[in-house]
């Protein structure tokens, strides 16, 4: 085979990459684990382990301030890792701010850009399929300044109601934020078509991408979306580390979220005058370790591929589904066409957390609950769902594993 | 039977089980005869709030001893009120407020007890705890 061929075919070595997770290695109440929780947060490969120990051991110092020689180490390390990112998000590194994680992210712009651009009477475009984190900022936003808060609808398969988003875009719109993918559902949105209908209205919109960037290749400038957010955590990388990708021309106009050290060009009491962007977003000393080791998880999920990653998770997802359609009173929640490797679901008469419990004792890690989205489980009425989402190295074995404890468990709670 | 006299009951039977889905079999089946709450008390005030399935809880006092009922949603939970309840239920309140239980420790259940757990056995056995307080205060 010539190595055109090799690339385009190029498969996913499952069993090799797991070498790569000393976790996935681990027993849990006797039994091998099996990590079915990887949109709450992803294991982490030893080269991210491992450079976290290095930067201990050879960098650390601080950013940005330093005449010495480990300062400037560590602060060209802090800025080469904001250029990968941006190379990344095919992004300029200007526009890109660190931040604690996908909530921070929506914090900074919901009180920047809020007290730059909103006004009493405004609105804020969310949807049902919102994570608190990009609910809650937003109603705090609209309480601050008299703003209103309005919710794109879902169809019961899960996905956005498009006609009726577009009725809700009105000269009052102030910004449009949903997420890229549900971190319930798996349900990918049209973001291409939401941002192109808000932008034919000059409406920006922030698109909260925690689920999205862990699974598919994400360009800011193709999208020409205005905000995007993601959490290292869940791309492999350290906790206490996020991004906040914001186009410059808005990024200029916001004042800052938090004042503090690294953020201003003078200070003196009676006026201080701030930093331009990034720096202006980051007061006070950045989760350097993290910010680094960051860069490391990107080159390490370029290394494999996203479109590899991409097709292994699909495949999970497909397997997954059609195995689960089978059992008797199970039902899947979140059938949206286009969906990442999530898969939600209620069993009839047996409480999700039920099912967790015995799962987790079979050696399974799934979530429960309502995964901070309570207004849609509420769409659904339902106490909450057990759900499973998936990484590159989870395999077709672990799923056969997985069903044989869960059918287990329901027949124990029948 | 004394609540301590019930814990090593319940300590000793659960000794029988080997594995961890051997026990939850049998939280399961004491969740199948939790002494049932009367209908009309599965309303918010008898609500214990923080666990991820709902959880109510009665209590009445019967002769100077408190009799307690519960139901929940989720079996499993239901199962470990059960445990409490059987502890608890049938003593004074004097005996139950004072009472230091450990049962839960020694049967390998201690992972309910974490302040955060979905089906919070410790807010359980804190709302049993406060029924007691309360109904003290009006049986003197
Ligand atoms: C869609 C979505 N948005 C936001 C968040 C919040 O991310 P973090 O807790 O890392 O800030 C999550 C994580 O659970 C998520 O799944």
């Amino acid at each position: 085979m010539d190595i055109v061929a090799k690339i385009v075919t190029k498969e996913l070595d499952v069993e090799t990459i797991r070498k790569d997770f000393p976790i996935l290695q681990t027993t849990v109440h006797g039994k091998a684990l099996v990590y079915f929780d990887n949109a709450a947060t992803s294991q982490k490969p030893l080269v991210i382990i491992n450079a976290i120990e290095k930067y201990y051991k050879e960098t650390n110092s601080n950013v940005h301030r330093g005449i010495h020689y480990l300062s400037n180490k560590a602060t060209n390390e802090f800025e080469a890792s904001r250029k990968t990112i941006a190379a990344h998000l095919n992004a300029s590194h200007e526009e890109i701010i660190f931040t604690r994680g996908t909530t921070e992210a929506i914090n900074l712009v919901a009180f920047s850009f809020g007290e730059a651009f909103v006004k009493s009477g405004d609105e804020i475009i969310i949807s049902h399929l919102e994570h608190h984190s990009n609910i809650v900022p937003w109603q705090m936003l609209c309480e601050r300044k008299g703003a209103a808060l309005k919710v794109i609808p879902i169809t019961k398969e899960g996905e956005l109601k498009m006609e009726e988003f577009k009725k809700l875009l009105s000269d009052k719109t102030k910004l449009v934020a949903v997420n890229h993918v549900s971190n319930t559902l798996g349900t990918v949105n049209p973001v291409e078509e939401i941002i192109e209908l808000a932008h034919s209205k000059n409406i920006p919109v922030l698109l909260d991408g925690a689920q999205a960037v862990p699974h598919m290749k994400v360009d800011v400038k193709k999208l020409d979306v205005d905000f995007y957010s993601f959490s290292g955590h869940k791309l492999f990388g350290p906790t206490g580390i996020g991004v906040l990708y914001g186009k410059s021309k808005w990024l200029n106009q916001m004042p800052p979220y938090q004042g503090g050290g690294e953020m201003i060009k003078e200070v003196t009491f009676e006026k201080t005058t701030y930093n331009d962007a990034p720096l202006r977003f980051e007061a006070g000393t950045p989760n350097i370790e993290a910010s680094i080791v960051l860069a490391k998880a990107i080159d390490y999920v370029n290394r494999i591929g996203l479109d590899v990653i991409a097709k292994h998770e699909h495949d999970l997802l497909l397997y997954t589904t059609e195995r689960l359609e089978k059992i008797e009173g199970l039902k899947i929640i979140g059938t949206a066409p286009h969906k990442t490797a999530v898969v939600s679901f209620v069993v009839e008469g047996i409480h999700p957390s039920d099912i967790g419990i015995l799962l987790d004792k079979q050696g399974i890690a799934v979530r429960t609950g309502h995964h901070c989205t309570q207004p849609l489980i509420d769409f659904y009425k339902i106490p909450g769902t057990v759900r499973a989402s998936f990484a590159f190295y989870n395999t077709f074995e672990e799923i056969d594993i997985f069903v044989k404890a869960l059918n287990k468990a329901i027949s124990m709670l029948k | 039977m004394s609540i301590e006299e019930t814990e090593n009951e319940i300590v000793e039977e659960f000794e029988l089980f080997t594995d961890w889905m051997e026990k939850y079999e049998h939280i399961i089946e004491i969740g199948n005869s939790v002494p049932k709450i009367d209908e009309k008390y599965k309303d918010e005030a008898h609500e214990i709030k923080g666990c991820q399935s709902k959880v109510w809880l009665h209590s009445e006092l019967k002769d100077g001893k408190i009799i307690y009922s519960a139901d929940s949603d989720a079996i499993i939970t239901k199962g470990l009120v059960g445990l409490v309840i059987r502890v608890f239920s049938d003593h004074t309140p004097e005996e139950i407020i004072n009472a230091d239980i450990n049962f839960i420790d020694k049967i390998g259940l201690h992972e309910h007890l974490s302040p955060t757990r979905s089906n919070g056995l410790t807010a359980m056995i804190k709302q049993i705890k406060f029924d007691a307080l309360a109904l003290r205060t009006i049986g003197n």
